[in-house]
């Protein structure tokens, strides 16, 4: 199964990540950060596919995805 | 291809302090996975500009020369002709290079510096609060064109790839933009092949990358996307305008 | 053996000599020489010679090679030296190593190609912005350029900071018999903070910013600590017959050795006059003058300009004995004549104040 985090503190609710996941599964978070944003993640349930359509837009680098395998995940 | 997602080496832990949604995080993250890529890092010297790159010499975790505005180009060419002669890479916006650098980028490309320059065009000076740049759009509101850019007082908008297209120097020349995966991929690949243009001592190499630029767009980083689809991109066509090959 | 040579490529051969591997210049008279002589030259000493495409490239092109350790030049005369200070304030500001020749001639504007010496003020108050000093040094002769240029270099390596040559027309042009001896090319220093690729070692960073005003005061005040210790270990004049001088000229460069002249015949007519002559224009020699000043009852200062360097003087002696001032500008040199004229004057008592006696002072003035 795929592993997708969210870096909250780094996330600057730009919502980028969640605009372009093909999955629709990324939202914004109730709570601010300490920068003072809402922060993006996404939502527990195993939907993600680690396509990394979420990771390539990230303007902060906050989305690692690792792949149980090296399988290739990009779908777009 | 991106199978897995981390941070890659070549970028430090710091923070960007880029406004949310600026697509220079998206390009400081790709040239930094390209430099792991290539496997260069220990022989590359950035040279950050002057705008809101300019802290980009905080975010390069390779040796990193902050150059005075507009002289990016320059610097570059006394790093990569000192006896180090490292793998050398500018990185600035369009009114670092398009405005009071555009001196230097013409003469960089003309003597086929074999430098490689990553130039983000987002239609304004940032940094300084969102004054017209070489690159506003006719009719663009901007803190100084508050009635949007009147070409008869302003002039038109440079476009900097056709323009240095005409340079015999030129190795590589490319025009890219980061507002959808796709594209991402697409400008991750214009990155390396202007550093493997370097590596191979080919010659001036430079990616035009359109950027979004929200806050003084006005607009939330999901429409700025779109306004750079819809506007940028007729304004400034993707594509090479000079291709290279490995000979 | 002895050579004759003229100034601008005695500025060239002398940087190669110390171990200066790159030149970014541009065309500009009356320096065109020294690029000339370099473009064979630099090439040859397995160096690299760029033609910028503007000073303003040129002195950027300096920072990066000098950012890469190297030891690197420029040269250019007023007006393009002009385009350089935002370049040289940044070589202060990023605490980088670099020579920086100016060939003064007439200005302001476009001025002329003749010789002059009113870049004073901008190569000795830092004509740049920010707190910081480049160290001046003046030469006088052809056979000093040559020992100069390797001060320079030096002096730009142990304290990592901008150091300028300032020559003019006339030192530029004219040819002197110069002993070269043997060609050994010296070494630059290791430089561990250079940015060459951070193979094996920490990342370097080369810059001026400081976004945090107490980080940049702390950082002026390491700039300061600096400049201080320069003045105290390379402050440089010649005294010329200063020792029971009653009239001290001061002057520097190409005035010098025309003032030395009128020294030599004031003191044929019995007047006690004697020279001193900065050669570091910064750090000014104020001790030195302080120095005459136990025995010299007023001073002369001679310069190729309307008087700048004089408001060193002053300041040095700060009112202790009267500081006249003779000079020509716009490429005019001084006349020994007219020096001499001077010193007769003060030497008969007749010009008591602290005045500027304008190139044609009528005795009564």
């Amino acid at each position: 199964m795929v592993r997708i985090t969210f870096n909250r503190q780094l996330c600057k609710g730009c919502g980028l990540c969640a605009e372009f996941c093909p999955r629709g599964i990324i939202t914004r978070g109730e709570e601010f950060n300490a920068q003072g944003f809402l922060s993006f993640s996404a939502v527990p349930g195993g939907r993600c596919t680690g396509c990394g359509a979420c990771a390539l837009m990230c303007p902060e680098v906050a989305i690692e995805i690792i792949h149980p395998e090296e399988t290739r995940g990009l779908a777009v | 291809m991106p199978g897995n997602f981390g941070r890659p080496q070549a970028l430090t832990s710091n923070p960007f302090h880029y406004c949310p949604g600026c697509s220079h995080g998206i390009v400081h993250r790709l040239v930094a996975e390209v430099i792991d890529e290539l496997g260069i890092g220990g022989r590359t010297v950035g040279v950050a500009s002057v705008g809101c790159s300019v802290f980009s010499y905080n975010y390069f975790n390779v040796d990193m020369v902050q150059a005075s505005h507009g002289r990016a180009p320059a610097v570059a060419t006394g790093l990569k002709r000192s006896p180090a002669a490292p793998v050398v890479f500018t990185y600035q916006g369009d009114g670092d290079l398009a405005a009071i650098g555009t001196g230097e980028t013409i003469h960089a490309a003309a003597r086929g510096e074999n430098i490689t320059v990553i130039f983000i065009n987002n239609a304004n000076f940032g940094m300084t609060g969102g004054q017209m740049a070489p690159t506003t759009l006719p009719g663009q509101v901007t803190t100084t064109t508050p009635e949007g850019r009147n070409t008869a007082e302003s002039g038109y908008p440079l476009r900097v790839c056709e323009m240095l297209s005409t340079v015999e120097g030129v190795a590589f020349l490319t025009r890219v933009t980061v507002h959808k995966p796709a594209m991402v991929l697409k400008a991750r690949a214009a990155v390396k092949k202007a550093f493997q243009v370097q590596l191979a001592g080919g010659g001036f190499s430079l990616v035009e990358v359109l950027a979004t630029c929200p806050t003084n767009w006005g607009q939330t980083p999901v429409d700025a996307l779109r306004w750079l689809e819809e506007n940028m991109i007729p304004a400034y066509p993707l594509g090479e305008f000079r291709s290279w090959e490995a000979s | 053996m002895k050579q004759l040579m003229k100034g601008n490529e005695a500025i060239g051969e002398g940087a190669v000599r110390a171990g200066c591997r790159c030149f970014f210049g541009y065309p500009i008279t009356p320096q065109s020489e020294l690029p000339h002589y370099l473009a064979r030259r630099l090439p040859e000493a397995g160096g690299v010679f760029l033609q910028a495409e503007s000073e303003l490239a040129a002195i950027n092109m300096v920072y990066g090679a000098a950012a890469a350790g190297g030891r690197v030049m420029t040269s250019s005369s007023g007006p393009g030296i002009s385009l350089m200070q935002e370049g040289i304030s940044y070589l202060a500001g990023a605490e980088l190593p670099a020579v920086i020749v100016n060939v003064g001639r007439g200005g302001p504007g476009l001025g002329n190609i003749a010789p002059a010496q009113s870049d004073y003020f901008q190569a000795v108050r830092g004509g740049g912005h920010g707190d910081y000093h480049v160290p001046v040094l003046a030469p006088a002769s052809v056979p000093e350029i040559i020992t100069l240029m390797q001060d320079a270099f030096d002096l730009a390596d142990q304290y990592r900071n901008p150091v300028m040559v300032l020559a003019d027309g006339v030192l530029g042009q004219i040819m002197e018999p110069v002993d070269l001896g043997e060609c050994t090319f010296a070494e630059a220093p290791p430089k561990p903070w250079a940015t060459t690729g951070n193979e094996g070692r920490s990342r370097n960073i080369v810059n001026s910013l400081y976004i945090v005003p107490q980080e940049l005061e702390t950082h002026c005040l390491k700039l300061s600590a600096k400049y201080e210790s320069i003045a105290e270990d390379h402050t440089r004049w010649e005294s010329y017959e200063t020792r029971d001088a009653d009239l001290v000229v001061v002057a520097y460069g190409t005035s010098a050795r025309i003032a030395k002249a009128a020294v030599n015949a004031a003191r044929r007519r019995g007047i006690r006059a004697g020279l001193i002559r900065p050669v570091s224009l910064w750090p000014f020699p104020a001790g030195a003058l302080q120095g005459a000043a136990r025995h010299a009852s007023a001073f002369l200062v001679v310069e190729m300009s309307l008087g700048q360097m004089v408001e060193d003087v002053r300041m040095a002696l700060s009112g202790v004995r009267p500081v006249h001032f003779y000079g020509r500008t716009g490429g005019m040199l001084p006349e020994a004549g007219e020096i001499l004229r001077h010193l007769t004057l003060l030497h008969e008592g007749v010009v008591s104040h602290a005045g500027k006696l304008w190139p044609a002072a009528s005795a009564d003035q």
